[in-house]
């Protein structure tokens, strides 16, 4: 069959590209460009492409498969850039890499993908895609180390029904990379990515500072009573649960960000809520209108909690309290299936 | 994974290359340093020199005022470093980014407007010349991606009346179009060997007599090219760019635009719009769009059905990105959605019918789609 491969350059997306050729499909390689890498680096004049996209298309050329790079500047910029720092800018902590797979990866990439008249859009994405009794379900990788369905709880139902992730039943990163040299493929020893791919430096409160300077005004540091305890430098540095950067009140950590008057309220430690509230919830199951026992992950990398999940409301009832960050994902799992999840309020 | 029989539709990227050029650079491929003293020297100047000659009289202009450079960017770049050091310099909202980066560089480009047909607003660049004393105008003959002309002679005549200079691109009008822009008053003239059948890593920069002779050059090196241009000249590109212009066909024009006109005609019974219609322009280029359709995923169509096409101008990271030649043209949405047929001297009778299949398939599955969204992103953000 005909199927698009999202193409990063990185070692993931290029085996998967490798595997889908060997096994007789007509693969079509493309490559979203995200952002300008010569504004970026700071280069100025330097064309457009990255060094991952040269990887990605001397990948394709090795494999012989036909390959494009899409210009998804704009769109990125702002369902993803812009929506990160909007998000600290309101007190919350953004998850850009589910921005980024709901609307460029799931959104125009999959349409394009449509549009070519190919039957199905492989990523490099370590989860698995298993055909239940009532249509494709959401699984775990099998890689716990490298599980990533955490950032793909928004993929929809019909989103699933079009997606492949070969590398969910890979056992390790180690025997992804054994595809890729016994492939030859020129990626096989690259360095895995960065967390963010669009802060090369590490450091993303300087473009939240760009972005929204309202974000890095300094406020106080309060206790549950609102008395003032320090100052800091900046609500977009900080993030629900963090015990970092506070100061005098250093031994405790972030309970509230009250965005519209700059404050960052701190607690003791044990601090935390039992009912959490979500927006934006996608769920991947037929019967939503009972509320069910299941777990809950709050944070990508976090053991599951148990909780009582009522779908209908979006209304996440945690049998111990936690600490839950607004705009980090509420994602929810029946042993290995991903049943779906939320957005924190 | 290449499709049988392809059909390359973009002799404006690159034109294919002419059988008497190959002939013509696998002779010269033994030539010595053409600046040798010996005998092997004097073959390759001999066959220098020739190519100068027919070039320069291919544009109506004297050999020494042929400058021998790597392309027409090269060529674009040498202009804007010589004759516009300390003026301002003009440039048509629609040219190549070969004049527009080493123009902006300058922090002295000044961008004259053109009409909705893509062509330079005569009036708009009488009132820039009279407000900017002394510039330097540069402007191409034939655009890239459109076709359209812009009227050399109305042009020149307007920088004479303000003692502007003009400096034009000929990258895609050349051997494509008759055209004397030098005998119009041009100061000067960019040619490139690749888009006239020629191999690449050949162009030229050719002056007016009263402008040659001593030019600042942008390569300073042995003192080839009589100090305007350093480094010793790629003999083979040179010779098959000669070659190639010599062998354009009489009839090749007229017969091009025949079969550009039943792809236009063919285009619009399917509901596309042609981009520049109204405009003279060049034989062999047509710029089609279909509403709603990203030109990206109707390139990508058509070459995984065989046929090469493109938008907007070849980037080196191969990317299908946005035009800003429609979008100067007013465009607006309709310039994300636009694609740029370009056929080449050898096209065969059996092209139009081919690429009119393949671009029906493409434009119905991509417009029968129920799920449009991911269209937002080939349009301007409001």
């Amino acid at each position: 069959m005909r199927v698009v491969v999202a193409m990063s350059g990185g070692v993931d997306s290029s085996v998967v590209a490798g595997l889908l050729h060997e096994a007789g499909h007509e693969v079509i390689g493309v490559t979203l460009q995200l952002y300008d890498h010569g504004a970026a680096s700071g280069r100025k004049g330097a064309c457009c492409a990255g060094q991952d996209i040269h990887d990605a298309r001397n990948v394709a050329d090795r494999l012989g498969i036909a390959h494009y790079v899409i210009d998804s500047e704009q769109a990125f910029r702002r369902n993803v850039i812009q929506a990160f720092a909007d998000s600290y800018a309101a007190g919350q902590t953004p998850v850009p890499c589910v921005a980024c797979n709901q609307h460029l990866k799931f959104g125009d990439l999959l349409g394009l993908a449509r549009d070519l008249g190919a039957e199905a859009l492989a990523t490099g994405h370590y989860v698995r895609r298993e055909d239940g009794p009532t249509g494709p379900e959401l699984h775990r990788a099998v890689d716990d180390a490298r599980d990533q369905s955490w950032f793909l709880f928004a993929t929809t139902r019909s989103q699933l029904e079009f997606a492949r992730f070969p590398l969910g039943a890979m056992a390790s990163k180690a025997e992804v990379r054994a595809q890729a040299a016994r492939m030859g493929l020129p990626v096989a020893d690259k360095a895995d990515s960065q967390d963010i791919c669009f802060v090369p430096s590490g450091s993303y409160a300087d473009i939240v500072a760009r972005l929204r300077p309202d974000a890095v005004e300094p406020g106080d540091i309060v206790d549950a009573e609102g008395r003032v305890l320090d100052r800091h430098q900046g609500i977009g540095r900080y993030t629900v649960g963090q015990a970092k950067r506070l100061g005098a009140a250093t031994g405790q950590v972030v309970t509230r960000i009250d965005a519209p008057r700059r404050r960052i309220e701190v607690g003791p430690r044990h601090a935390g809520a039992q009912i959490v509230s979500l927006r934006d919830c996608n769920w991947l199951i037929d019967d939503q209108t009972q509320p069910r026992r299941a777990m809950v992950k709050l944070r990508a990398r976090e053991a599951p909690h148990p909780a009582l999940i009522d779908f209908a409301t979006g209304t996440v009832t945690l049998e111990q309290p936690s600490l839950a960050a607004p705009g980090q994902a509420c994602v929810v799992y029946d042993g290995t299936r991903v049943l779906g999840g939320g957005f924190i309020q | 994974m290449p499709a049988t029989n392809p059909l390359y539709l973009d002799a404006n990227a690159s034109e294919t290359l002419r059988p008497a050029a190959r002939a013509a650079i696998l002779a010269a491929l033994d030539a010595a340093n053409p600046a040798s003293i010996h005998q092997f020297g004097r073959a390759a100047r001999h066959i220098l020199e020739k190519a100068r000659e027919t070039i320069a009289q291919h544009c109506h202009a004297r050999p020494q005022d042929l400058i021998f450079t790597s392309g027409a960017t090269e060529a674009n770049a040498l202009a804007i470093h010589a004759l516009g050091a300390n003026r301002p310099i003009l440039i048509g909202a629609t040219e190549h980014d070969a004049i527009r980066a080493p123009a902006e560089a300058t922090g002295r480009a000044i961008t004259v407007p053109v009409t909705q047909s893509g062509i330079v607003d005569l009036a708009a660049l009488e009132r820039l010349l009279a407000d900017h004393p002394g510039a330097l105008v540069c402007l191409m003959a034939a655009n890239n991606e459109t076709g359209v002309l812009h009227p050399i002679q109305a042009i020149a005549t307007l920088c004479a009346a303000h003692q502007a200079m003009l400096h034009v691109d000929a990258a895609q009008s050349a051997g494509r179009i008759d055209a004397d822009p030098l005998g119009a008053g041009a100061t000067s003239l960019a040619l490139s060997s690749h888009k006239l059948g020629g191999p690449k890593g050949a162009g030229a920069l050719i002056m007016a007599p009263t402008m040659a002779d001593r030019l600042p050059p942008l390569i300073i090196g042995g003192g080839q090219e009589r100090g305007r241009r350093g480094g010793t000249p790629d003999l083979p590109a040179i010779a098959g760019f000669a070659a190639a212009i010599t062998a354009i066909g009489p009839d090749e024009a007229h017969r091009l635009q025949s079969m550009r006109d039943l792809i236009e005609d063919g285009a619009l019974a399917l509901g596309a719009e042609i981009i520049g219609h109204d405009a003279p322009r060049l034989p062999n280029t047509t710029c089609l769009a279909v509403p709603l359709v990203a030109a990206q995923t109707q390139v990508i169509a058509l070459d995984l059905a065989g046929i090469a096409v493109s938008a907007g101008s070849a980037c080196s990271s191969g990317k299908v990105a946005r035009s800003h030649v429609l979008d100067a043209m007013g465009l607006d949405a309709l310039a994300g959605c636009a694609i740029r047929v370009s056929l080449p001297w050898n096209c065969q009778d059996d092209a139009p019918a081919r690429f009119l299949a393949a671009y029906q398939d493409s434009i119905t599955r991509a417009l029968h789609k129920a799920d449009r969204s991911h269209i937002a992103s080939a349009e301007p953000v409001a």
